[in-house]
């Protein structure tokens, strides 16, 4: 494929980019990005965009917390040295179990919140220092912007964009 | 409107007699002298413990030969009346379960109007039926409370003066632990959730036609007081009702655990009931997103409940006191199934069903799950008030289940006979449209 063209719309209401992007799905157009200074409700559907398992990765997570919280403390409490602290039963892991339990919920819940959250900033491609992908600076504050990759003529696309709301129409290499 | 259907008010009735039937029979066959009780519990000596589940007229938890040798008749008048409570015990657990259930919806319903929620207004009418059940089940309650202040039954061991005497702690605690006081506490609980329940009632019925929403405000005014109320009478309704069964030990988020336990089953209860209204084509107007956020609620108020049934164990089991521990120790001894399963019925199985989101909008998985919190709640309450009066000698057989069915049947025949009484989409409510439309 030759070096593509976008077709840059922006739109200055979400309620308006709502229906733009129905508009643009219903005739089969690609939605290459939109751009939204926040999340606008219901947009990832309008677009036809899959939905996150990050919360699937986060009980696998949480599980994985939990089995590295019942190992540890099994091997440190129970086989290493069970020493006898204060009368607590350590002879076996069940009768000593009430008092790992916050150690256990704890690693849980850390496992589970902290992996989730790395994950997303690796599946959002997210770190300190990387460069922003700012199409328009504007997008940040009060324009949304919707990027449509056209091969040959986009006059009936531009046109038609307009009649939906668009306030403005760029058209750049990418 | 909602018309009852006759399947259903004749499975109530059935419900009723049959379960009429097996409590008469509990309290028939219970033993009346001290050699009657000794011949039952040598007969179910065949070294079977754990024949607790087994629906037998007297599947007794036998450990008779740590009984029989040679203990005084002391020993044999406690066998005794341990036997004579189990009617009593099995009855009180019954009536207790499923008043909690409407007073639970009692507390829900008032959150919902003090918070103002929009998305359930929908639901109001099926919440106020099932708070209907407040009046007569409160009512049972308070007289097998009475019948047990007129010392039909050894279910409040404080209420017996020979004990009383001989017993230094009791006579501390004599100043509130006495019967006159007690009924009259009683009473004023009662008396606060009914009548809150009647004025909300009449006052949600009146915006129906109002044309302004001065009863919708004064509602919003008396469910936030009742709900100052209910968090004081409840907590003090717990140490009366439950926690005095077993006077001398005490706990201080006893009235907490309590309350989860009861709030978590009525939740439960008004899922179940929606969604049977919504599958005989009435409440069109609820979708799954409803139902999303009662499973949500479901499965929220269970892991509360375990949070608050492990702190309460795990602080008295870690510090080990001996007059707190004694507790645990005669429910793990003698009620390991119960006391642990019911960790597992409250606890892990709703965590793992409810925890997809897709799933919490399945009926079906609603009403499974709701009928297995509700066991597990059952379960939570028989646990306790029987260690503290039937003791080892406890099973579930004809007298627990007869009293469930029992009061199952008024349950059902009460809901659903209030629910006729009323529109099921009440009207006026400034939150109602946003509540049909509701979607999450």
């Amino acid at each position: 494929m030759a070096a593509s063209k976008v077709v840059q719309a922006f739109f200055n209401d979400d309620e308006v980019l709502m229906k733009a992007v129905k508009k643009v799905k219903s005739e089969n157009h690609h939605i290459e990005e939109i751009y939204c200074p926040f999340p606008v409700h219901g947009l990832d559907k309008a677009m036809g965009l899959e939905g996150t398992r990050i919360a699937i990765m986060s009980f696998i997570y949480g599980c994985i917390g939990l089995t590295v919280a019942i190992t540890m403390i099994n091997y440190i409490m129970i086989a290493d040295w069970p020493q006898d602290i204060g009368g607590k039963p350590s002879f076996s892991y069940l009768e000593n179990m009430p008092a790992f339990v916050p150690v256990m919920f704890e690693l849980t819940v850390f496992f589970a919140a902290h992996l989730m959250v790395i994950t997303f900033y690796m599946r959002s491609k997210l770190w300190p220092f990387k460069e922003a992908e700012n199409p328009d600076v504007r997008t940040t504050d009060d324009h949304f912007l919707m990027e449509i990759p056209v091969h040959g003529d986009h006059q009936g696309l531009t046109d038609m964009l307009l009649a939906h709301g668009a306030v403005e129409i760029n058209i750049t290499e990418k | 409107m909602y018309t009852f259907s006759s399947k259903l008010k004749i499975a109530s009735f059935v419900l009723m007699i049959v379960g009429a039937l097996a409590i008469g029979y509990g309290f028939l066959s219970s033993p009346s002298t001290v050699e009657e009780a000794k011949a039952l519990v040598a007969a179910h000596d065949d070294g079977h413990g754990d024949a607790h589940a087994a629906p037998a007229a007297h599947g007794e938890h036998a450990s008779a030969e740590a009984h029989d040798d040679g203990h005084s008749a002391e020993h044999d008048a406690h066998l005794l009346s341990q036997f004579k409570n189990r009617p009593w015990a099995a009855l009180y657990v019954g009536a207790f379960f499923f008043m909690m259930i409407a007073l639970g919806v009692l507390a829900f319903y008032a959150i919902q109007r003090a918070a103002q929620a929009g998305w359930s207004p929908l639901l109001f009418r099926v919440m106020e039926s099932i708070t209907s059940y407040i009046v007569p089940g409160g009512i049972i309650v308070f007289v097998i409370l009475v019948l047990s202040g007129m010392h039909m039954n050894h279910l409040f061991v404080w209420m017996d003066a020979d004990v009383v005497a001989n017993d230094h702690l009791l006579q501390g605690k004599q100043g509130y632990l006495n019967v006159p006081f007690f009924l009259i506490r009683a009473a004023v609980y009662l008396a606060g959730w009914i009548a809150y329940r009647t004025i909300s009632r009449k006052l949600s019925l009146k915006q129906d036609n109002a044309e302004d929403t001065k009863s919708y405000r004064m509602n919003f005014k008396v469910s936030a007081g009742f709900l100052v109320f209910f968090l004081v009478s409840e907590s003090m309704m717990s140490w009366d009702w439950i926690m005095s069964v077993d006077p001398h030990w005490f706990s201080t988020l006893f009235g907490w655990y309590v309350f989860a336990s009861m709030f978590v089953s009525g939740i439960t209860v008004i899922a179940m009931v929606t969604i049977y209204l919504k599958s005989k084509g009435y409440l069109e107007q609820v979708n799954n997103s409803h139902i999303h956020d009662l499973a949500k609620f479901m499965f929220g108020i269970s892991i509360f409940w375990t949070y608050l049934w492990f702190s309460q164990f795990m602080l008295i089991w870690y510090s080990n006191i001996p007059e707190e521990v004694t507790y645990f120790i005669t429910r793990i001894e003698d009620y390991k199934l119960p006391f642990f399963g019911m960790v597992a019925l409250n606890f892990i199985f709703p965590l793992l069903v409810l925890m997809n989101s897709d799933y919490k909008r399945i009926n079906w998985f609603v009403i499974m799950t709701g009928l297995i919190i509700l066991f597990g709640h059952y379960i939570d309450i028989f646990n306790m008030i029987m260690p503290a009066t039937v003791g080892d000698q406890w099973g579930i057989g004809v007298p627990e289940i007869g009293a469930v069915l029992f009061f199952a049947g008024a349950f059902i025949f009460t809901v659903f006979t209030t629910l006729t009484k009323a529109p099921l989409v009440p009207k006026g409510n400034p939150f109602i449209e946003e509540s049909k439309h509701f979607h999450y």
